[in-house]
C-alpha cells in the first residue's frame, strides 16, 4: 500500500519539518519512506511543500500526482493543492487562517484550527505540530508514540523546544475524540 | 538524510581528505555538509572556492600531492569545471565530481533532469579522454556509488563523475552506510610530495612533440579499454521474458520500474534494462538482448541522449520507441505507465 501525503504552506509555517517528521517516524516504524522538499529557492518566506510517500514495498516515485492527503496551512495551498487530491482522500485545512470552500464533492475536509490551540498552548509557532498531531489521529499512518520518538531524536539538543513540540502534537492528536 | 547529505558522508567515509565547492542549487546540501563535517577532521579541509574554475583547479592540485578529492556542483557549474576535468584526465588524477544536475541548456531549472548525459558520457571538455560515469537512482546508492567512486577513481586514476539530479540530491531516505571512515588516508605512490631520495618528477599535460603525445593517448586509451572490460554494470528488472524491454537510468529507472509493476499487473510482458556505469555503457548486453527482445523503449528525463548509446549497440537489430520529458518536469509512474502500454499495443506485441 503506496500513501502520499502533501505538506503545503508558506516559508516560516513549518511545513517541510512536519514532513520530515512523518518520515522520520515511518522509517523507525521499518517502512519504506521517501521526503522531497520544494520551496522556492532563491526567496524567504516563499510558498514551501513537502511530499512525503509512505509504502510496504519499494517506492518508484517520491512525487504525488494524486495524493492521498493533503495538509493546507494556508490559502495558496489549498487552491494549488485541493484539485490534485485523489478521489476519495483527505484535505486538511488550518481553519484559523483559511476559511475552506471546496469546490470537490468527491472529497473529504478535516479543519484543524491549529493557530488558535497553539496559541492556547502558549507557543503559536507550533501550529505545524498541533496539525501533524491531528493528521496522525485521522490518518493513522504511523502511530503517535513513534512519531514523539521522531521528534526527540530531530530535537535531542533543543530540550526546551522538544517539551513545546510534544505538548503541540498531543492536543493536536486528541482535538478529535 | 537528504541525497545531498548522503553523499557527503559516503565522500568522508570512503577517505575524501579535501572537497572544494561553489554553491549552486539544487546541490547545496552537499557543500554544507562538507562544510560541517569535513573541515574540522584532521588532515582534511573543505574551501568555499571563489568560482567553479578556481574549485576544480583545487581539486587538480590537492589530487596531485595524493590527497582524495571531491567537488559537486550542478550543471551550469559542471560546464564551467570541464576545462579542469580534461586538465585531469590528461594527468591522470584522480577525483570525484558530482553533478546533480538540473533542467538545461543555460541557467535552466533548479528542477530534475537528465539532460546532461552527452557531456557527462562524452568526456564533457576538450580532447580525446572518458570519463567513469555512475548513475544512482536510489539514497542508498548514492551512498555505495559513492564509495565505488572513490575506489575508482584511485584504480584507474581517473576522474570518476556520479550524475544525479535534483531529485536525488533533495530527497531523503533511508540510507545504511556500510563503510567507516579509515584510520589513515590510502597512499598513492605516485602523488608528488617531494622528491627525497628519488629523482624528481613531473606531471603536466602539455608535450610539444606529438609523437610523445600519441603515446599518452594510447595509454589512456588501452585504460579505457580495460575499464570497459571489467567494470561495465547495470541492473537487468524481470528481463527474463519481456517482449518489451525499457531502457532507462537514475531517477527515470526509478519511475519506469513502478511503470512496469502496473502493467505486469495488466498482463503485459514488459521488463527494463537500467545501465549503472553510463559511461563504459552496457553494450554488450542490450546487444544480446536483442537476440531475445525486439522492441526497446528508451525513456529518459531529456529529449534523447542515452537512446543513441542504445541504437549504436543495437545496430539496426531492434526497434527502439522514445519517450521524454525534458526540462525538469518530472513524469509520473503512472503516465510512464499508459505510454508502455501504448507502445505495446502499437507493435502489436498483444
Amino acid at each position: 500500500m503506496l500513501i502520499k501525503t502533501v505538506f503545503a504552506g508558506f516559508g516560516g509555517q513549518g511545513v517541510l519539518s512536519m514532513g520530515l517528521n512523518l518520515a522520520q517516524a515511518a522509517m523507525l516504524e521499518g517502512k519504506n519512506v521517501t521526503y522531497l522538499p520544494s520551496y522556492g529557492a532563491e526567496v524567504r518566506g516563499g510558498t514551501a511543500n513537502c511530499t512525503v510517500a509512505i509504502s510496504d514495498e519499494e517506492i518508484a516515485s517520491p512525487v504525488a500526482s494524486a495524493p492521498e492527503y493533503v495538509v493546507a496551512m494556508n490559502k495558496p495551498s489549498l487552491v494549488r493543492f485541493q484539485n490534485q487530491l485523489e478521489s476519495g482522500g483527505i484535505l486538511f485545512v488550518n481553519s484559523s487562517l483559511i476559511e475552506a470552500d471546496i469546490s470537490r464533492g468527491d472529497i473529504n475536509l478535516v479543519e484543524v484550527p491549529a493557530n488558535d490551540i497553539a496559541k492556547k498552548l502558549g507557543s503559536p509557532k507550533s501550529a505545524n505540530m498541533v496539525m501533524l498531531g491531528a493528521f496522525t489521529r485521522k490518518s493513522n499512518l504511523v502511530s503517535l508514540s513513534t512519531l514523539i520518538e521522531a521528534l526527540e531524536d530531530t530535537l535531542k539538543k533543543k530540550k526546551k523546544v522538544l517539551e513545546v513540540n510534544k505538548k503541540a502534537l498531543e492536543a493536536g492528536y486528541s482535538y478529535f475524540k | 538524510m537528504s541525497g545531498n547529505s548522503i553523499i557527503g558522508e559516503a565522500a568522508i567515509r570512503a577517505g575524501c581528505q579535501c572537497y572544494f565547492g561553489y554553491p549552486i542549487t539544487p546541490q547545496n546540501e552537499l557543500t554544507e555538509y562538507m562544510a560541517a563535517h569535513l573541515g574540522r577532521r584532521k588532515g582534511c579541509s573543505f574551501v568555499q572556492a571563489e568560482s567553479e574554475l578556481a574549485a576544480i583547479n583545487m581539486v587538480y592540485g590537492a589530487s596531485l600531492v595524493g590527497a582524495r578529492t571531491m567537488t559537486s556542483s550542478s550543471s551550469p557549474g559542471i560546464s564551467l569545471k570541464q576545462e579542469g576535468i580534461s586538465y585531469l584526465a590528461a594527468s591522470q588524477l584522480p577525483a570525484v565530481i558530482v553533478n546533480m544536475s538540473r533542467g538545461g541548456p543555460g541557467l535552466g531549472s533548479i528542477s530534475a533532469a537528465q539532460s546532461d548525459y552527452f557531456q557527462a558520457t562524452r568526456g564533457g571538455g576538450h580532447g580525446d579522454y572518458r570519463t567513469i560515469v555512475l548513475a544512482p537512482s536510489s539514497g542508498q546508492e548514492l551512498a555505495d556509488f559513492t564509495h565505488r567512486a572513490f575506489e575508482l577513481a584511485d584504480k584507474y586514476q581517473i576522474p570518476v563523475i556520479i550524475l544525479g539530479d535534483g531529485m536525488l540530491g533533495q530527497m531523503m531516505e533511508p540510507v545504511e552506510f556500510k563503510h567507516e571512515a579509515p584510520e589513515k588516508p590510502p597512499v598513492r605512490s605516485n602523488a608528488l610530495r617531494g622528491a627525497k631520495g628519488r629523482p624528481s618528477r613531473a606531471i603536466t599535460t602539455f608535450t610539444s612533440k606529438p609523437t610523445e603525445l600519441e603515446e599518452i593517448n594510447w595509454s589512456l586509451f588501452r585504460r579505457y579499454q580495460l575499464i570497459q572490460r571489467r567494470e561495465t554494470t547495470y541492473e537487468a528488472f524481470m528481463a527474463e521474458d519481456a517482449k518489451l524491454m525499457v531502457v532507462a537510468f537514475g531517477v527515470a529507472a526509478r519511475i519506469a520500474k513502478g511503470a512496469i509493476k502496473n502493467v505486469q499487473a495488466e498482463g503485459l510482458k514488459v521488463g527494463m534494462l537500467r545501465p549503472i556505469t553510463l559511461w563504459p555503457f552496457p553494450s554488450a548486453q542490450v546487444t544480446s538482448l536483442s537476440n531475445k527482445v525486439k522492441q526497446f523503449l528508451v525513456f529518459e528525463m531529456n529529449m534523447g541522449q542515452m537512446i543513441e548509446d542504445v541504437q549504436l549497440a543495437l545496430t539496426g537489430n531492434g526497434d527502439v520507441s522514445f519517450y521524454g520529458r525534458p526540462g525538469g518536469v518530472i513524469p509520473t509512474p503512472s503516465e510512464v505507465a499508459k505510454v508502455i502500454s501504448r507502445i505495446y499495443y502499437q507493435k502489436g506485441l498483444k
